[in-house]
């Protein structure tokens, strides 16, 4: 059995040459660890979000020389999308010196992960998606769901469906049927539906479409012989373009499906053909490459050969755009708190105070080019999603195009279900809850 | 050829234990000392959870000669009994939840392991797939496994005996290597016993079997249940110890794959194959991750990197299981007479 003793001290010998190998960070470098995933089942929005939040990082990096002189640096790890290869990378990465956030993107590596970056420092950033009780930052100190978490996407749903039946006190009495992805993330928003069903008097279905979601006669069978005035489509993946198909085949109204925010890309649309036309969704960064910011990418970073984006038809896609945005709010939170601790490399702990205090009104998102790409965001120490708005896009068989103002979530409503959620999370684990105070606290070696 | 092999019969072969008590002082005494995180929470702890798993997986398919595709839904099962009878148990200490949760999985296994009374060879292993879909169903479908959490991803709890706590990378490495030398001794036990010689017999021929007076249908159910306890702790040294975060989709059918890879590359019917075949499968994809990263990582993106990965790996598969169809154990036991008998003629 020595030979597992040769490959252990091998492995260990291995790891210790590859730390000490490592390069240590320049005094004016801030890293980005970028667990991506560019092959597998969800490789679509892995390569266009991270394609479009490397390309704002170049962007800074090229046209500003870095944020105030300290250079961005990132190196990617593949996950796959999946937890464990997810945790591996994280392993591997942090041990890189002057890391700023981590961005997964996905759900089941940022939940195995709340532990470990608690523990080392670092803010997690889990843009549009990640747990919603992680709002709450009394008890998630270094966890980000930035613009939107799920209670906030369904809120601001049920208020556009409002608007379209032409007020808040119409929704009485209309049905409205959830076809739900069945999976966790499918599954997260099912108290809340029932929660507004009953405050606004309308009723809800909830049906759900076992992964991965490629046949759906029996549920769209099901939908017509209900005939809901909505259906909103809770979608993942192949699951968006067989319901599209399928609704039409059943004969149900393609314009009367509203689909949540990770059934709203190019990549959902185009397989369906021209079933998709007229089909809406949620987002909170508007398709399209006419935004200066993108502009800016294009100009700056593509035709210098840089570009991250193998297929430059997909730059300004909904992933893209959504890195791109996310890109805009790591960088702007690093500039935050390089006001407080100085022009150099921060600790994660000063970049999580800097995300703590990442304020964009429209104004300074104009300032930054990115006007109607996305509205603002206004975080704080116990806010830690920042009350993004929501629009609405509606595809017309070639683009997006945006068919609604931008629309607040019922924030006030949530607040305090987000609460009790964090309150029990906090009690189960032993956390004691934060105080402004602890918030101003910041570890700054 | 009777000198030589009375040369090799003469040669002063260790005692058995020596190299087994040898490898886990190693372990205990100086890996905790050296090792970083790194080694600890993506190589030891992953090797760790998917070596045990081999262990249970051999038992049935190695040694009892059933082929079992469920081996990721028992994990889940004992994972998430584990975490239910924690939860819902206040006075169960940590081990007592994790010994129930590997009679839950046994249980699990007994029933699923019925088919095998009727059915043999693939059509077991896909009656067996029966387990894996409907395990991973029940979880995400009844948010009460779970604890209605709202998106049924649970936290695992945090680790202590007795007082002690484990919450840190070497504590958990110390705790996950526990529980895997005692059951790995205890399983080594079973196979050298009359139990384990009946599993043979039946996995090669089970009507001699039944004529010797085996009781194939008795011996069948304990092969599944015996097999189906190391999973479930396997899953729960996985959950706890290694991600500390549990969701069914982590158990799903590539999962059960990986572990039916372990045994076949490591080596059948052999307790230390799991060890060699998880190694393989846990460790070398790292080191060739690190090395591409390391020589080619400014030139390719990471997924043209992980796709070159597999192709190599696939096919250092394919070229080891030509070189050795019994495995890397057989491999490894080749080589080592090889070099003794060297070491003998100089």
């Amino acid at each position: 059995m020595t030979f597992l003793s040769t490959i252990k001290a091998a492995a260990l010998s291995a790891a210790m040459i590859v730390s000490v190998a490592l390069p240590a960070a320049h005094a004016d470098e801030q890293y980005f660890p970028l667990q991506s995933y560019r092959v597998g089942p969800y490789a679509a929005g892995g390569t266009g979000f991270f394609g479009g939040f490397i390309d704002y990082l170049n962007l800074i990096n090229i046209r500003d020389g870095g944020v105030n002189g300290v250079k961005l640096t990132w190196d990617e790890c593949e996950t796959q999308y999946e937890v464990e290869r997810g945790v591996e990378c994280y392993e591997r990465q942090k041990s890189h010196a002057g890391a700023a956030a981590w961005n997964p993107l996905s759900v089941g590596i940022a939940y195995a992960m709340i532990d470990r970056i608690t523990a080392d420092k670092v803010p997690l950033i889990t843009v549009n998606h990640g747990r919603t009780d992680s709002t709450d930052g009394r008890v998630f100190p270094y966890v980000f769901p930035l613009l939107l978490n799920p209670y906030s996407e369904t809120s601001g749903i049920v208020n556009y469906i409002a608007s379209k039946e032409g007020g808040i006190d119409k929704l009485k009495g209309k049905k409205i049927v959830v076809l739900y992805h069945g999976s966790p993330y499918g599954k997260e928003t099912i108290p809340i539906y029932e929660l507004l069903a009953q405050k606004y008097g309308f009723t809800v279905q909830q049906i759900e479409v076992p992964h991965p979601g490629n046949e759906q006669q029996s549920q769209w069978l099901t939908i017509r012989r209900a005939k809901p005035d909505f259906v909103v489509l809770r979608g993942w993946g192949v699951m968006n373009p067989v319901a599209l198909k399928t609704a039409v085949k059943v004969g149900y109204p393609v314009d009367h499906i509203v689909g949540n925010v990770w059934s709203n890309s190019e990549e959902d649309v185009i397989p369906a053909g021209d079933a998709a036309k007229g089909y809406t969704a949620i987002t909170t960064q508007a398709s399209g490459n006419s935004y200066p910011v993108v502009q800016e990418i294009v100009k700056t970073v593509y035709d210098a050969g840089k570009g991250n984006l193998e297929d430059k038809s997909r730059i300004g896609s909904v992933y893209h755009n959504l890195g791109i945005v996310n890109g805009i709010l790591n960088v702007e939170a690093i500039r935050v708190a390089q006001e407080k601790f100085g022009h150099r490399t921060l600790t994660g702990d000063e970049v999580r105070w800097g995300f703590e205090h990442l304020k964009l009104d429209p104004a300074k998102v104009e300032a930054l080019g990115a006007k109607d790409l996305f509205h603002s965001i206004n975080v704080s120490w116990d806010n830690h999603e920042g009350e993004g708005y929501v629009t609405f896009q509606q595809w017309d068989g070639k683009k997006w195009n945006v068919v609604s103002d931008w629309i607040a979530p019922d924030w006030a409503l949530l607040r305090p279900i987000i609460e009790k959620s964090a309150e029990a999370y906090a009690k189960e684990k032993g956390i004691k809850l934060r105080t402004a105070d602890d918030a101003n606290a910041v570890t700054t070696n | 050829m009777a000198a030589i092999t009375g040369d090799v019969f003469a040669a002063p072969v260790l005692p058995k234990w020596i190299a087994p008590v040898l490898l886990l002082a190693f372990a205990y005494g100086v890996v905790p000392l050296f090792g970083s995180s790194y080694l600890f929470e993506a190589i030891l702890l992953p090797f760790l959870a998917l070596s045990l798993a081999g262990v249970g997986l051999n038992i049935l398919t190695g040694y009892a000669g059933q082929v079992s595709l469920g081996s990721a839904a028992f994990m889940a099962a004992g994972a998430f009994a584990a975490y239910n009878f924690n939860l819902r148990i206040e006075s169960l200490p940590l081990v007592g939840s994790i010994v129930l949760a590997g009679f839950v999985a046994a249980a699990i296994g007994i029933v699923f392991g019925l088919p095998s009374l009727r059915l043999k060879g693939f059509y077991l292993a896909v009656s067996t797939l029966a387990a894996q879909f409907f395990v991973q169903w029940a979880l995400t479908k009844f948010s009460w496994f779970s604890n209605n959490s709202a998106s049924g991803v649970i936290d695992a709890p945090r680790l202590s005996i007795g007082g002690f706590a484990l919450d840190g990378a070497v504590g958990r490495y110390l705790f996950a290597l526990t529980v895997v030398s005692i059951l790995t001794f205890l399983a080594y036990r079973l196979v050298s016993s009359q139990t384990g010689r009946n599993f043979i017999a039946i996995r090669d021929n089970e009507t001699a079997a039944r004529i010797i007076g085996i009781p194939v249908l008795k011996t069948k159910l304990l092969a599944f249940a015996i097999s189906s306890f190391i999973i479930g702790v396997a899953g729960v040294i996985w959950a706890f110890a290694y991600l500390r975060t549990v969701e069914p989709d982590g158990f799903d059918l590539d999962r059960s794959f990986q572990i039916l890879f372990i045994i076949i590359i490591g080596g059948l019917a052999s307790i230390r194959g799991a060890f060699f075949g998880a190694a393989l499968i846990v460790v070398f994809p790292l080191g060739l991750s690190r090395l591409g990263g390391f020589l080619l990582g400014d030139v390719f993106d990471s997924g043209v990197l992980d796709m070159s990965q597999r192709i190599v790996l696939g096919a250092l598969i394919i070229l080891f299981l030509i070189l050795e169809p019994d495995g890397l154990v057989a491999l490894w036991d080749r080589v080592r007479r090889r070099l003794l008998f060297a070491w003998q003629s100089t």
